[in-house]
């Protein structure tokens, strides 16, 4: 026991001392800021995309942007996001002018990659909901798309909020893929710590637990914004 | 008013409607009657194309609502359509249920934010006016779960008729009410028959359909197979199918 005391006294030395504790919070705004970030674009493309791929397909517009849908969601649930930051960070984006620094290109992979989860996420609660709801709207002359996003899609992100907190949790944990194009993440600030002090265990012990409570937090927030939709359903 | 030219509509190999052709004049309550999977819903489905048929065609106002070129939705604000299972809109309160369709259609056409603001006003005073008329002004906040069936019923009638329709259309309209509350929903859709609105209507409420309508259809198997008025029809019913049907649900 004297032992893990020693430990944790080395890792509050180089924590606080040796100012270890800048890295990790720099790690944690970047992983919070990509993930948030994150999850906002890939919502908005995931809306999108799952809007698209409900519509009726008589007419060739709507085809041929479903096909460009299919498209990009096979392509991006396809590869792992290393591979999608590492392209975009060193080809793509290079390839058309942009010199971004690596947190806003996580930001943008982020958005694209989880936009691709996210639209199969909104298709299915999109499905969930009642189908009299679309052909009401329908029948009282309102348009697809007003119908969606007036009528179905606020029904269908009631349904789809636990998943939708769940791919938050995902993002949350997968931000550390961005220490691959040089940008602090939590991860590397207490690997950081562990290797420059020589003790490994209390930092990383340290680091899952603010996963840990960084998830807890997240699946605290999602029930309780399930609650408090919940509790406009029996407004009165 | 709607006419139904040489309509067919086919789900893979099965024909649910046939061929038919059939004029829904003004002012007309036109009831149709049939055995479970006749085409009853189908064809009443077909009018307002919620359900594109397979060939044919629907004229309304001098348009022919299966070309792919007409703006359904334009035709739709004036053919209101009332589901068995009501649809209210769940995310919606009552009153925005009544107002929300004519709210965002007619102020895509204005552009003043005075004249805008004189529009909400008036059409939601129409919502309230319709309220009223039903006995539900008190729920205009209220949301849809927390209505009864037969309120809820009522509540999508007066939406229908916010639109200020030319004709309602009517698919089992209590089918999926508790006995209680029939009788509500078929005295509202009686007073607007007085009124002349122009129905059709699918129903399986016989002493209901006797009262209201000024036209029966038989369906049967795709077919319109008989019909005339509601005395033509139920005392002197000619074709044995009818006549079984009868038997079956008098
Ligand atoms: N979307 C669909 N796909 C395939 N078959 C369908 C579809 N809709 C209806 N049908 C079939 O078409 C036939 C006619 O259906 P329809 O709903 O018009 O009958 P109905 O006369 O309204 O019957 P009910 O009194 O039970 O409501 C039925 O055999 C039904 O199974
Ligand atoms: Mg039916």
């Amino acid at each position: 026991m004297g032992d893990f005391r020693i430990k944790v006294d080395t890792f509050y030395e180089y924590f606080v001392t040796y100012e270890g504790y800048r890295d990790v919070l720099e790690g944690l705004k970047n992983t919070l800021i990509i993930a948030v970030l994150g999850l906002i674009i890939g919502t908005v493309i995931g809306t999108a995309i799952a809007a698209v791929r409900v519509m009726p397909k008589y007419k060739r517009l709507p085809r041929m942007l479903n096909g460009f849908c299919n498209g990009y969601v096979a392509l991006f649930r396809g590869t792992p996001m290393v591979v999608q930051l590492l392209v975009f960070y060193y080809v793509l984006l290079p390839l058309m002018g942009f010199n971004l620094r690596s947190v806003p290109v996580a930001i943008i992979v982020f958005g694209l990659n989880s936009g691709a989860y996210i639209s199969e996420i909104m298709r299915g609660g999109i499905q969930s909901v009642d189908p009299g709801q679309m052909e009401a709207g329908r029948a009282v002359g309102l348009s697809f798309g007003t119908t969606m996003m007036k009528i179905v899609i606020p029904q269908a992100i009631k349904n789809i909020l636990p998943t939708m907190g769940n791919e938050f949790i995902a993002l949350i944990k997968e931000t550390s893929v961005v220490s691959f194009v040089g940008a602090m993440d939590l991860c590397v600030a207490f690997k950081d710590i562990a290797t420059n002090s020589y003790e490994f265990i209390v930092p990383y012990i340290a680091m899952a637990i603010v996963y840990i409570v960084l998830v807890a937090l997240i699946s605290l927030g999602v029930k309780w914004m399930e609650r408090s939709l919940r509790k406009s359903d029996r407004r009165n | 008013m709607i006419d139904v030219i040489d309509l067919t509509k086919v789900y893979g190999k099965l024909v649910v409607l046939d061929h038919i052709t059939e004029t829904i004049h003004e002012g007309e309550r036109v009831v149709i009657l049939g055995p479970s999977g006749s085409g009853k819903s189908t064809f009443l489905r077909c009018l307002n194309c919620m359900e594109d048929p397979t060939s044919g065609s629907i004229i309304f106002d001098g348009e022919d609502l299966t070309d792919m070129k007409v703006d359904i939705n334009l035709h739709r604000q004036k053919m209101g359509m009332v589901f068995q299972q009501f649809n209210l809109f769940n995310n919606k309160t009552v009153l925005e249920n009544i107002t929300l369709a004519p709210l965002h259609i007619g102020l895509k056409k204005i552009k003043g934010r005075e004249q805008r603001a004189a529009f909400k006003a008036e059409v939601e005073a129409n919502a309230h006016r319709l309220l009223q008329r039903i006995g539900l002004d008190d729920w205009a906040d209220k949301y849809p779960s927390t209505l009864s069936g037969g309120q809820k019923q009522r509540v999508a009638i007066v939406r229908a008729l916010a639109m200020n329709p030319k004709v309602i259309l009517f698919d089992e309209p209590t089918s999926a009410l508790d006995p209680e509350m029939v009788g509500e929903v078929l005295d509202l859709i009686k007073q607007l028959a007085h009124e002349g609105m122009t129905m059709v209507i699918v129903t399986h409420e016989m002493g209901f359909a006797r009262e209201v309508a000024s036209r029966v259809l038989f369906m049967d198997g795709g077919h319109i197979v008989e019909q005339g008025t509601p005395e033509e029809v139920f005392d002197h019913p000619k074709h044995p199918r009818l006549q079984e049907f009868l038997s079956k649900v008098l």
